[in-house]
């Protein structure tokens, strides 16, 4: 899923404290798993910022909806009766989600809410960790299941690098060595063997660099 | 191998490149690098005057490519600083900061200043380094690297799969470091490193003289002493504190716990002394084993100490070529 | 047993503290409380295993959010004791009262009541 982090209340306060009348936002998808921008944290971020300018003498109307998803056109539908009450809605939901709404209300200020952060797993409670980078052409059949892509600091298609130390990365102690865990599952799978095999330079143009991607299935269009 | 003379090799049809380091190494001589890491400017005399330095007592002249990711003088630039003063560069690159268009351009800028050498790497990343929040590019890898080298000058051809007027005519060499993480694939990535083209290894500074001995026998093994030339690396230590750093500090560095204690054991004062020691007793010492080719020495900020060390390994004068 | 309790605090029951959430306790101050402080069981002893666990976590976020916004994260606190320490439990709301006593009223409702008076 998307991982997303809430973004400090004091960067918040400074990107609404122009506008009297406020929608807080939320996704009932990936940002309410990964607890930064569900209902919950709408309810309290409301709660926090009402008081907040209460206090300040800069009272708001600050007001909750939480939405199943902010990147299908349909549930965006829903705000469209009451999106004319708001001077600016404050999206919890990932960088996709606060543009499709963005997109969709064009003359309504869209802030953001969360900073978006990676693709990742729940690895336990409190903890996402990264585990794809969306390049658009996967090559995990050839690594184990592991993908160096996303989980080596220099996405070495053929490592480990020299800063492979006891199973961690050279940057960061705490951070696993992704080609010691690619060898040590090969290992494992009887197929170390493979490591010999040269990864190939590989095509980035389905990647972030070949520009803003789009998948087209005509098969499920109507 | 016995010693062959320039001729001989000539004549062999051996020679790939007019490298100075590849003609040495398969005349059969012990090679000798050293390295100079590019000022933090841009005065030619810091570079020049490290090579000068060092020019009598070494084959070949690395010079560094932002190494641990601090900006510098770029690798390139002091390579022609070196030409120019008739020595032999053996040009870094680090597929950190450069893509694949980049990389490629500065070969052929290479060439056409007849830089002959080269040395693939993937560069430390830029955490280590005086810009943290920078990108870092990694469109190749250090490996893919040594391809497209090997495929511009063999069968002058660009990636992008078009000819190459005057094709770059590089010896091609990378790194290896023989005690890194895990060490069960240090061979077999040695030898993935030599089926993608790489000619000469010059490998992390060793101190753990016995795992380094370990790692050639099963380079031998495998044969692959035979397909490349592995220049053992030097890096003499001026201090105990040094040692500790390294052993410390430094990823992917081996410090057994007798080179410390060496160390300790004099006074400070004499500490550089028996680093020099150090490394001449373990040049020495490697020079007898099968499949070593050269030394690349790595002085760091202490290239005046080159020419004594190589003197006291035995390893001058340097040959002529 | 009669104990002596301040008069001014209202007790919400729950089944188990681990059923509170930060807005709970972000929703007290909004409607004017001047401090909230949560009792749960012993450490060790919860009944559901963790939930006072649960609960001082979450006072620790909603201490840290009115610490952000200067309605001042002590007006918040987690106490745990046993059910039969009653006496414990009227020092603690003594101790309590004292504290916020020291600390004056909440901020917010302050101003709230301040617009009120100017309206």
């Amino acid at each position: 899923m998307i991982i997303a982090s809430k973004k400090p209340i004091e960067e918040i306060i400074q990107e609404v404290k122009d506008y009297k009348r406020l929608l807080i936002l939320g996704c009932n998808e990936c940002v309410t798993v990964c607890e930064a921008g569900g209902k919950k944290e709408v309810e309290v971020l409301a709660s926090t910022l009402r008081m907040h300018f209460i206090k300040e003498g800069n009272e708001k109307k600050i007001e909750e909806r939480t939405l199943e998803r902010q990147c299908d056109h349909e549930y965006l539908e829903e705000i469209r009766g009451i999106v004319d009450n708001y001077d600016a809605i404050l999206s919890l939901a990932c960088g996709v989600g606060v543009q499709f709404t963005a997109e969709k209300y064009h003359s309504t200020p869209l802030l953001p809410g969360v900073n978006t952060c990676f693709l990742g797993a729940n690895e336990q409670r409190g903890m996402w960790t990264e585990r794809c980078q969306a390049c658009g052409s996967c090559i995990l059949a050839r690594t184990g299941g592991i993908c160096p892509i996303s989980r080596c600091a220099k996405r070495v298609m053929n490592g480990p690098c020299g800063g492979s130390s006891k199973g961690k990365c050279e940057i960061n102690k705490e951070l696993d060595c992704a080609w010691q865990l690619i060898i040590d599952r090969l290992r494992d799978l009887g197929r170390l063997d493979d490591y010999e095999i040269v990864a190939p330079i590989k095509d980035w143009s389905t990647e972030r660099a070949g520009g803003p991607r789009k998948v087209v299935r005509e098969d499920v269009q109507v | 191998m016995s010693l062959r003379t320039l001729e001989e090799l000539k004549a062999s049809g051996e020679l790939r490149t007019s490298s100075k380091l590849e003609a040495i190494l398969k005349m059969g001589h012990l090679a000798v690098t050293s390295e100079c890491g590019p000022p933090r400017g841009s005065d030619p005399k810091a570079v020049t005057e490290k090579a000068e330095l060092i020019k009598n007592h070494v084959d070949a002249i690395n010079t560094t490519d932002n190494q641990t990711a601090v900006t510098r003088m770029c690798s390139l630039a002091a390579c022609i600083h070196v030409k120019q003063m008739g020595l032999e560069p053996v040009l870094q690159m680090v597929t950190r900061d450069r893509n694949r268009i980049a990389l490629q351009s500065d070969l052929l800028g290479a060439a056409s200043f007849n830089i002959n050498t080269m040395l693939c790497l993937s560069g430390d990343h830029q955490s280590f380094g005086d810009c943290k929040q920078g990108q870092n590019v990694h469109d190749l890898d250090s490996m893919q690297l040594i391809q497209t080298v090997r495929r511009m000058r063999d069968d002058g051809k660009f990636l992008g799969g078009d000819d190459i007027k005057r094709p770059p005519n590089i010896f091609v060499g990378a790194a290896a470091n023989p005690f890194a993480d895990p060490f069960e694939i240090r061979v077999p990535r040695l030898a993935k490193k030599i089926a993608c083209g790489a000619e000469f290894i010059q490998t992390q500074c060793i101190y753990n003289l016995d795992k380094f001995e370990e790692w050639m026998r099963r380079v031998r093994e495998r044969g692959l002493h035979e397909k490349v030339f592995i220049m053992a690396g030097m890096t003499p230590m001026k201090s105990a504190g040094m040692a500790k750093y390294m052993k410390n500090r430094v990823p992917g560095m081996d410090v057994p716990d007798e080179i410390i204690a060496r160390l300790s054991g004099v006074p400070k004062d004499k500490q550089a002394e028996e680093g020099i020691n150090i490394c001449v007793e373990a040049i020495q010492r490697l020079k007898e084993v099968e499949g070593v080719a050269g030394f690349h020495i790595m002085a760091i900020e202490w290239e005046e100490k080159v020419p004594e060390i190589v003197e006291r390994s035995g390893l001058y004068p340097r040959p002529q070529v | 047993m009669r104990l002596k309790c301040p008069a001014n605090f209202r007790i919400i029951r729950l089944p188990c503290t681990g059923k509170i959430d930060v807005i709970h306790i972000l929703r007290a101050f909004e409607k004017g409380a001047d401090g909230v402080y949560v009792v749960g069981c012993m450490e060790g002893d919860c009944h559901f295993k963790s939930g006072n666990f649960r609960a001082r976590k979450r006072v620790e976020q909603a201490a840290k959010i009115l610490d952000q916004i200067g309605v001042g994260g002590e007006r918040v606190k987690m106490y745990n004791l046993s059910s039969g320490e009653g006496p414990l439990f009227a020092q603690y709301s003594i101790e309590m009262d004292n504290k916020i006593r020291e600390l004056g009223p909440n901020p917010v409702k302050v101003a709230l009541q301040a617009k009120k008076q100017a309206a």
